[in-house]
């Protein structure tokens, strides 16, 4: 059997990268024309969420590692990638603000920041995946929980970054281009990753790590590489969101934060898919809901009430469905209760 | 014999906090033997599967495949070595289908990094095909061929005994340990997997140790049997031996024979 | 040094109050009950109402807001839990958490974010002859709770060791499926033992309000954590474990309060501030050294 030449493989998918390219490029000049800044920064919102809810669907929902503290990789993404901006970037890119190159400059700038918030994610995500190789079920939910509540009183504490008062006159350089992009390329990557060797035995974990051991699968290295990459994924959505609200405080990658992104993944029932639609839900929901606020002339918020109600009634309603693809059955002789 | 053989137990002693589960077993298994592991409930043979795996930790006494040393080895490593295993209680990956189950235990054969995959390169896109085939020709062995697409927590049990089976060899085994591969068969079905066991090893030239209750069947395929009660050897010898064994009939019936 | 012994060892109080019901409620169904923390503060309302807008005793606040705490977890138990009992537990988990959200939020809708004012119902005025000899600054309110802590503690230890529902909640705790066998109605055991829980949490609740003088939404959030660290620490699932975890928690934070680290000639970083990640540092240096923690049982899994 003859290898065909590599072009045969590669060439029918340029055109789909072309296209995707190019429906990117057209929403970059047109959206911005056709829709309010707050409605703008909406869509960006929800594309942030898809990327970090599909990250989280690698680690909950195909490696079964329940983790409560995503948000903390998000900050970690965040506050690297906005620290650089602010300390050095914006002096770096000055001379080409008004050249004709220069938003190809500033784009190419924040790709590398993309990849440096990724990266500093990612060592966190170590950081946390070490102990998921000794804790299992609730107890690594709580662990993880502790890990994004410590990022959070560390960053509230270090003054180089603004402390409680929150980092801001970070620069708007993401645009809706690099966003989407994003978000295109993580769903595609990840959905990628999922049907090859390596999401196979995140499956296989999830299902049954003492069986997958004794297939020889490596189970310490695969389930703190799925921290990894969902923690370097969730880097570079928090690079982009810094970089789009230009002002970032600790709260804003809180417990709830990670709360409401497992609720996606709950939510999406495991489906990449289904994930990103339920984040891009979940991101418009409450915006609407802030009407009803207005309309009611209420003091708070009521979104948090009526998220804490959604999650309660999916778990007891649809639990058959949504939990069949997205929590490890319980084992015999694992549990009793 | 020694020199020979693939699998070799040298008194091998196994404790929990205080209950000896394994004392002082030593056994060797030839390549291509099928050796049987029988007595009472609670003798310890499960727990001799799970030495050999490094699930448990030894004692004292070393474990050696091949010559190599794999005592103290994660079960991983253990089974990258060339060791398969069943288990007692079905431990298939119910929620995935019946062909993943077979790919994620063909992941060693994999030869593409996590790049790759995600960019679905050429080398990605062969291995894929390469894998799906010998799963699907696995699969077509055992009967099973036409169940790929299912979820495996949904089969009958009996296939997914059978398909358990085939999901250890598709790791590419030369050492299969089969734990009860015929508990909740009926007798029409444990007598087609007697004569699948024996073609087994002929075809990967496979080495067996076999965990089994059903008497029948591990007279009818055994080339020896080893009988542990107490986590000791009391017994070992050609089936025909055993089943004259005077101990053997004690440690079963609990009393003695005059 | 003495001083910070007599406050660790308040807090501690406090603490052992809620974790408690962690422990017992982990002990009967293995499930970390995450809306704890949100009944301490419903306890703690309660009391408040009942010192404030109906001008009852301290005592009679206390009993008021242990019932409205039980109450309250019958509830959560009963609507919330009871049909996720045969689930995965991380079902039960996340609906633990979004109870815990639902209770924090509703607060904040109804009596808003701002922390109210709670009365001192006893005046917190340091007792002179030990301020005098001891240089000891401490008052009869925290003597009271103290007294009370203690009472509430050798209570529940009689309930659980010589009542029948203490010894079914035992049995229930040691094998849940074996004690439905032999009889025990585990439906009402579990039940029991979630008022149970949630009472002394209520009680806690008051203690806390009327100790830091204030009361807020979310204030069950932080020491229901700890109260679970507490309660990991000790051995979840063991009562004097979790007893033994609060103290230590309390000791670990106090001391970790008192603490300013130098930064700089000119920046220092006070313990305080870091109190909480300590709490977080703690949980996990424990889940990693000794999951098991202090007095509780290892497990280890059938293969």
């Amino acid at each position: 059997m003859s290898t065909p030449p590599a072009w045969s493989h590669y060439l029918p998918r340029l055109g789909l990268y072309a296209g995707v390219a190019a429906v990117l490029l057209l929403v970059n000049v047109g959206l911005p024309r056709l829709l309010n800044a707050y409605l703008l920064q909406i869509l960006v919102f929800a594309a942030c969420n898809i990327i970090l809810a599909s990250s989280l669907n690698l680690v909950n929902g195909v490696a079964g590692q329940f983790s409560i503290g995503h948000a903390g990789f998000m900050a970690i993404g965040a506050y690297m990638s906005a620290w650089v901006s602010v300390a050095y970037g914006k002096t770096w890119l000055a001379p080409y603000a008004d050249q004709p190159c220069g938003p190809l400059v500033v784009s190419a700038y924040l790709m590398g920041l993309m990849l440096l918030g990724g990266v500093a994610a990612a060592v966190g995500g170590l950081v946390v995946g070490l102990p998921s190789l000794r804790l299992r079920g609730d107890y690594l939910a709580i662990a993880t929980l502790g890990f994004g509540e410590i990022i959070k009183v560390v960053l509230l504490n270090v003054e180089a970054v603004g402390g409680a008062t929150g980092l801001k006159g970070v620069p708007q350089y993401s645009t809706l281009f690099l966003v989407f992009g994003a978000a295109v390329v993580t769903v595609a990557a990840l959905r990628n990753i999922g049907n090859s060797i390596h999401g196979r035995a995140l499956l296989a974990i999830r299902e049954d790590e003492t069986a997958a051991e004794a297939l020889g699968i490596d189970s310490a290295h695969y389930k703190t590489s799925a921290f990894v990459i969902g923690a370097f994924f969730a880097g570079v959505a928090g690079c982009l969101y810094a970089h789009y609200t230009q002002f970032i405080h600790p709260r804003s990658f809180d417990f709830m934060k990670s709360i409401e992104l497992v609720l996606i993944v709950v939510l999406g029932g495991g489906k990449l898919r289904n994930v990103a639609i339920a984040a891009a839900a979940v991101t418009f929901l409450p915006e609407g809901l802030r009407q009803v606020k207005d309309l009611l002339h209420l003091q708070t918020d009521p979104r948090m009430v009526i998220y804490a109600a959604i999650l309660i009634a999916v778990m007891l309603l649809r639990r058959e469905r949504v939990l069949q693809a997205v929590l490890p059955r319980r084992k015999e002789g694992a549990s009793r209760g | 014999m020694a020199e020979s053989a693939l699998l070799e137990l040298a008194s091998c002693t196994v404790r929990f906090g205080g209950l000896t589960a394994v004392d002082d077993l030593t056994l060797d298994v030839a390549p291509q033997e099928l050796v049987s592991l029988i007595g009472p409930n609670g003798a310890g043979k499960t727990t001799v599967f799970n030495a050999i795996m490094g699930v448990y930790p030894l004692a004292s006494g070393g474990i050696r495949l091949a010559g190599r040393d794999i005592a103290g080895l994660a079960p991983h490593r253990v089974a990258k070595l060339g060791v398969g295993r069943t288990f007692q209680n079905i431990r298939l990956f119910k929620g995935i289908t019946v062909l993943d189950n077979l790919r994620a235990a063909m992941h060693q054969d994999g030869d593409y990094d996590l790049l790759r995959a995600a960019a679905r390169s050429r080398t990605w896109a062969a291995t894929e095909s390469r894998l799906e085939a010998r799963a699907m020709e696995l699969l077509a062995v055992f009967g099973l061929e036409a169940r790929a697409g299912e979820l495996a927590g949904g089969l009958p049990y009996g296939e997914q005994r059978r398909l358990e089976i085939v999901r250890a060899l598709a790791t590419g085994p030369r050492l299969l340990l089969l734990d009860e591969p015929a508990a909740g068969m009926n007798p029409a079905e444990t007598q087609h997997l007697m004569g699948l066991i024996r073609s087994l090893i002929e075809r990967y030239s496979l080495t067996i140790l076999l965990i089994e209750h059903d008497m029948k069947l591990v007279m009818g395929v055994s080339d020896r049997v080893v009988v542990l009660n107490y986590g000791r050897e009391i017994a070992a010898g050609t089936p025909q031996e055993i089943a004259r064994d005077p101990a053997v009939i004690e440690a079963y019936l609990g009393e003695p024979v005059h | 040094m003495l001083q910070q012994l007599v406050n660790a060892i308040s807090l501690g109080a406090v603490y052992a109050l809620i974790a408690l019901g962690y422990t017992m409620v982990y002990g009967v169904l293995r499930l970390i009950n995450f809306a704890h923390g949100e009944v301490f503060m419903v306890g703690a309302f309660v009391g408040l109402a009942a010192l404030s807008v109906f001008h009852l005793p301290f005592a009679a606040a206390v009993l008021v807001a242990m019932l409205g705490a039980a109450l309250l977890g019958m509830v959560i138990e009963r609507g919330a839990y009871r049909p996720l009992r045969n689930a995965p537990r991380l079902a039960a988990l996340i609906t633990a958490i979004g109870v815990s959200l639902l209770l924090q939020n509703i607060g904040m809708l109804t009596v808003g974010a701002a922390p109210n004012p709670y009365p001192p119902a006893i005046e917190p005025t340091p007792i002179p002859w030990l301020k005098e000899h001891a240089r000891l600054v401490v008052t009869e309110q925290q003597l009271v709770i103290l007294a009370a802590t203690a009472a509430i503690l050798i209570g529940l230890s009689l309930i659980v060791s010589r009542t029948k529902i203490g010894k079914a909640m035992r049995a229930v705790s040691e094998d849940r499926q074996a004690a439905q066998l032999m009889g025990i109605n585990t439906d009402r055991v579990i039940s029991f033992t979630f008022c149970l829980g949630s009472a002394i949490a209520g009680a806690g609740g008051v203690f806390y309000g009327v100790y830091y003088g204030t009361a807020d939404p979310l204030m069950g959030f932080m020491p229901g954590i700890k109260a679970f660290v507490a309660a990991v620490l000790g051995g979840i699932g063991s009562i004097p474990g979790a007893m033994l975890g609060a103290l230590l928690m309390g000791l670990v934070e106090t001391g970790v309060s008192s603490v300013t680290i130098p930064l700089s000639s000119t920046e220092t970083l006070s313990g305080s501030t870091l109190r909480d990640a300590v709490a977080f540092t703690v949980l996990i240096l424990v889940l990693l050294v000794r999951p098991a923690g202090l007095l509780g049982r290892p497990t280890r899994e059938k293969v």
